[in-house]
């Protein structure tokens, strides 16, 4: 097999897993936290390309998952707009957002970046707080209708997995074609040398700028799929602390690696989950998971599995 | 009119504490070239340990404040020799993250030693107010102020006329020069770490009194005090001081005449334009970036 | 004349790397660019690549004034250069590098890269070929799949000439490529430069070992403390007794 038909093999492996789960798994718990790895993998991608591919940090992504979920929130519930006309209109405006603050944001690097990103995090964290008579401040938001098609209304969890999980596989694969294309290649380029990129023609701020926009993009429809499903939203979901959490999903899982979103985003959700008993435990666990795997596997988990998955092949081929 | 001055006297003191967590950056940078996250939780280190020691041990104040120092330096050395140490050359982007993952295993580790309750630790002369020339001050204050003076004279001092702070300097202009003339550069960055350390704690060991202290207090300190020294121009002197002094004001007249509740939002949003308009800050000077 | 530099001037605070200096290079030639450490070799080069800006001076490309060009504008005019710190894309393939030269003679956007449309899955085909080729040019296409980090030393040098090559530049300014190569790989590096030569392109050479520059030199601009001490051929250059002073230190 080419490398290339592998990919594909993968790829369809992969979907076909995800899109038939639910017909093994009937818990409605298990679908519950699925529907949620689904919006953090879309997430952890959207962060992954910025954060993975470009070499460019974000400390500020919960806000534009914020500004997703907030826009869709407060614009079918109290203006009962359409929900998926609102979804694209949040996903534009984040991405607006995203372009306009990233020009000068951009030109930041290293340190310098992630304490604007912190500090641009900060402040819609605080907007989400404060202008409580549209966000309904600290104590949230609620009443936002579940989405629908035709007769179809999205309010259970069968359903909104495979609503989440088609977006988010697409998500996925298009994200793969991304990064294994010339733009990815000039991602990475100006991920291990700015100055060489620029040389070889690359301009390196407009596509720092560019990968920006789409990840805030895609974050914000992550936000709206949340604010549907959840029926419910509050600032405390889109703080600093779910910013860093996104960061750990990417690093966790591995910089620069689609399916490692996926698994990073899939431990640090689940996680929590087994570990409710012990819920204080969580920062410093991501902590020293962030510690610990910049250390020791720069790659993430999913490099580990690579070698498995190589070390596998080379059986096979040996026979 | 009072409470113009009563904005003032505040900011001035918070803008105080802005620019010893600031000095705390500029320290650490200037030695590795890192701007270290955790620089904040230092900060609340000191806070949390004074009120440890102080309410729940019952100990005296002053040794109090010298335990609390000490335990945080300590923490500020561990962390150089675990954590960036063994990463000297990495890519910065991992340093970075590391400086956020230790960062928030502080957090989380006095989350889980002290709770998540806000404590206010007792003013360290009483909450008296003193009448100075017709306006009222509180003790808290003339600490703070004194402190800070303090430790940008002393800090001038070592930094301009002792062999270490010299050797120091040496490393931050240039560490291969310097380890070639016989300085040992890990000791350098191992003591930024320490002074650095020493300097926040005792930052947020001061400013406890009037402003809470909790397990979360770091990552706005911390914000903060890198805020004045962006407008500093990451020196750790007089641009710092300013730096702290100016936010400190603005953000108390901000929260007085516009709204309480944007108060964080004003300092990030001066972060912001300084870093957008002149990164190099109000008090510093632009440096041609080595190819 | 492909390039000119103009009366460049750049100070770094109270040092100034370069003084005055003017120089010019001819369509289809191999310029070099001789001075001991720190004379202002690698400053000219940036200041000639955007990525210094010059105190004051211009620098044109074919009468075109260029000054203050950004880097990634100036390559897509064709000019493009190689480092001293060899500068790789670490963690790509060795071809990976070389595509990525292709960046400007490439077109195919975001949309069409992430739904992969026809025309994208074509254009990708050429660049792979295109590299390959450039991969042929400097022998290294047995490596094609190695990360850029791993390879040997003499190697990179030679994967930042064909990514350079792969932008299909008008002029390469290449800084000290012999830096770390043995005497074999030296040889080999001069036969490569004659033929890029061939190609004709425009070489311009800062480079510090001398047998390479008089042997494949036509002129050569000598550079000592940031200004232009002479320019000439190399039988010039070696009889001239200022150029020996300089570079034995005495003045
Ligand atoms: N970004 C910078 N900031 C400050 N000084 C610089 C900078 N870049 C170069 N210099 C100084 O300018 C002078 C010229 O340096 P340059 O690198 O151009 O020399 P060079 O001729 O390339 O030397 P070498 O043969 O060693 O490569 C040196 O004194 C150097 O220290
Ligand atoms: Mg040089």
């Amino acid at each position: 097999m080419t490398k290339e038909k592998r990919q594909i093999f993968v790829f369809l492996i992969f979907a076909l897993a995800l899109l038939t789960i639910p017909f093994l798994l009937r818990e409605s718990y298990l679908l519950n936290v699925l529907v949620f790895i689904g919006i953090h993998t879309m997430l952890a991608v959207a962060l992954n390309l910025l954060l993975g591919y470009a070499g460019q940090i974000s400390l500020g992504h919960a806000a534009f998952f914020g500004i997703g979920a907030y826009m869709s929130g407060i614009l079918t519930a109290r203006f009962a707009l359409d929900p998926w006309l609102v979804i694209i209109l949040a996903a534009v405006s984040a991405a607006a957002i995203a372009f306009i603050i990233g020009f000068p944001i951009l030109k930041l690097k290293g340190h310098y970046l992630a304490m604007a990103t912190l500090g641009f995090g900060i402040i819609f964290y605080i907007i989400f707080n404060e202008t409580v008579g549209w966000t309904g401040g600290p104590s949230g938001l609620s009443g936002i209708p579940n989405l629908q098609i035709g007769g179809i209304i999205f309010d259970n969890d069968m359903c909104n997995y495979y609503l989440v999980w088609i977006i988010t596989i697409a998500v996925m694969l298009l994200s793969i074609n991304l990064s294994q294309s010339r733009i990815g290649r000039a991602l990475r380029a100006v991920h291990d040398s700015e100055v060489a990129a620029r040389v070889m023609g690359i301009n390196a701020w407009v596509l720092k700028v560019q990968i920006f926009t789409i990840s805030a993009f895609i974050s914000a429809i992550a936000g709206s799929l949340y604010a549907h499903t959840m029926t419910f939203i509050s600032p405390a979901s889109f703080g600093f602390n779910f910013s860093v959490e996104l960061v750990t999903m990417v690093v966790v899982g591995g910089l620069g690696s689609i399916y490692g979103s996926f698994l990073g985003a899939a431990i640090l959700t689940v996680l929590p989950e087994f570990l409710r008993v012990f819920e204080d435990f969580d920062i410093i666990i991501y902590g020293l998971m962030l510690i610990l795997i910049t250390m020791f596997m720069p790659g993430g988990l999913i490099s580990g599995f690579q070698l498995l998955a190589q070390k596998v092949n080379l059986k096979t081929k040996g026979k | 009119m009072d409470n113009l001055y009563q904005y003032l006297l505040s900011g001035l003191s918070n803008g105080a504490i802005y620019a010893l967590i600031g000095f705390g950056f500029a320290i650490i940078h200037n030695a590795t070239g890192i701007i270290n996250f955790a620089q904040g939780e230092f900060v609340m280190l000191g806070g949390m340990l004074a009120l440890f020691f102080l309410v729940f041990c019952g100990f005296p104040l002053s040794p109090s404040i010298i335990l609390s120092i000490l335990i945080a330096t300590v923490v500020g050395i561990i962390f150089e020799r675990l954590a960036i140490r063994p990463l000297k050359n990495a890519k910065p982007i991992r340093l970075i993250i590391i400086t956020i993952g230790a960062s928030i295993f502080i957090r989380g580790a006095a989350m889980l030693i002290w709770g998540k309750d806000t404590h206010a630790l007792p003013a360290f002369s009483g909450n008296d107010p003193l009448y100075i020339a017709g306006a009222t001050i509180m003790p808290q204050h003339l600490w703070i102020f004194a402190v800070t003076i303090l430790v940008i004279f002393s800090s001038r001092l070592f930094f301009n006329h002792t062999i270490i702070g010299k050797a120091m300097r040496a490393c931050a202009y240039n560490a291969q020069a310097a380890s070639l003339v016989g300085i040992d550069v890990r000791i350098m960055v191992m003591l930024s770490f320490s002074i650095s350390a020493a300097i926040g704690s005792l930052a947020g060991i001061i400013i406890a009194p009037l402003t809470m202290t909790s397990y979360d207090v770091g990552i706005m300190l911390g914000l903060k005090g890198f805020c004045a020294v962006i407008i500093g121009g990451m020196s750790s002197g007089l641009g710092t001081v300013m730096g702290g002094l100016l936010l400190g004001l603005l953000e108390a007249l901000g929260a007085g005449f516009i709204s309480a509740g944007y108060k964080d939002a004003i300092a990030f949003i001066i972060l912001l334009l300084i870093l957008f308009f002149r990164p190099e800050g109000l008090f510093g000077k632009k440096e041609t970036e080595r190819v | 004349m492909v390039l000119k530099v103009a009366n460049i001037t750049k100070a770094f605070g109270g040092l100034t790397a370069l003084d005055d200096v003017s120089l010019g290079v001819d369509a289809g030639s191999i310029t070099g660019i001789i001075g001991p450490n720190g004379a202002g070799k690698t400053t000219l080069f940036n200041i000639i690549t955007g990525l210094y800006t010059q105190t004051s001076g211009e620098v044109y490309m074919e009468n075109k004034k260029i000054s203050f060009f950004a880097p990634e504008a100036l390559a897509a005019l064709g000019l493009v250069r190689t480092f001293q710190n060899v500068e790789l894309f670490g963690q790509m393939t060795v071809l990976e590098n070389v595509m990525v030269g292709s960046h400007t003679k490439s077109s195919s956007g975001f949309l069409s890269c992430a739904f992969k449309f026809p025309r994208q899955i074509k254009e990708e085909k050429l660049i792979r070929e295109k590299s390959m080729r450039w991969l042929e040019f400097t022998d290294l296409d047995e490596h094609a799949e190695m990360r850029a980090d791993n390879l040997p030393f003499g190697k990179s040098r030679l994967l930042e000439i064909s990514r350079a090559m792969a932008l299909e530049p008008r002029v390469i300014l290449m800084d000290e490529p012999a830096a770390g190569l043995n005497s074999r790989e030296t040889l080999q590096l001069a036969k490569l430069i004659r033929r890029i030569k061939e190609l004709g392109i425009t070489v311009v050479l800062v480079e510090h070992d001398m047998d390479l520059v008089m042997d494949i030199c036509e002129t050569i601009v000598v550079l000592n403390l940031g200004k232009k001490l002479t320019q000439g051929t190399p039988r010039e250059i070696q009889e001239n007794p200022a150029v020996i002073s300089a570079y034995l230190g005495v003045s």
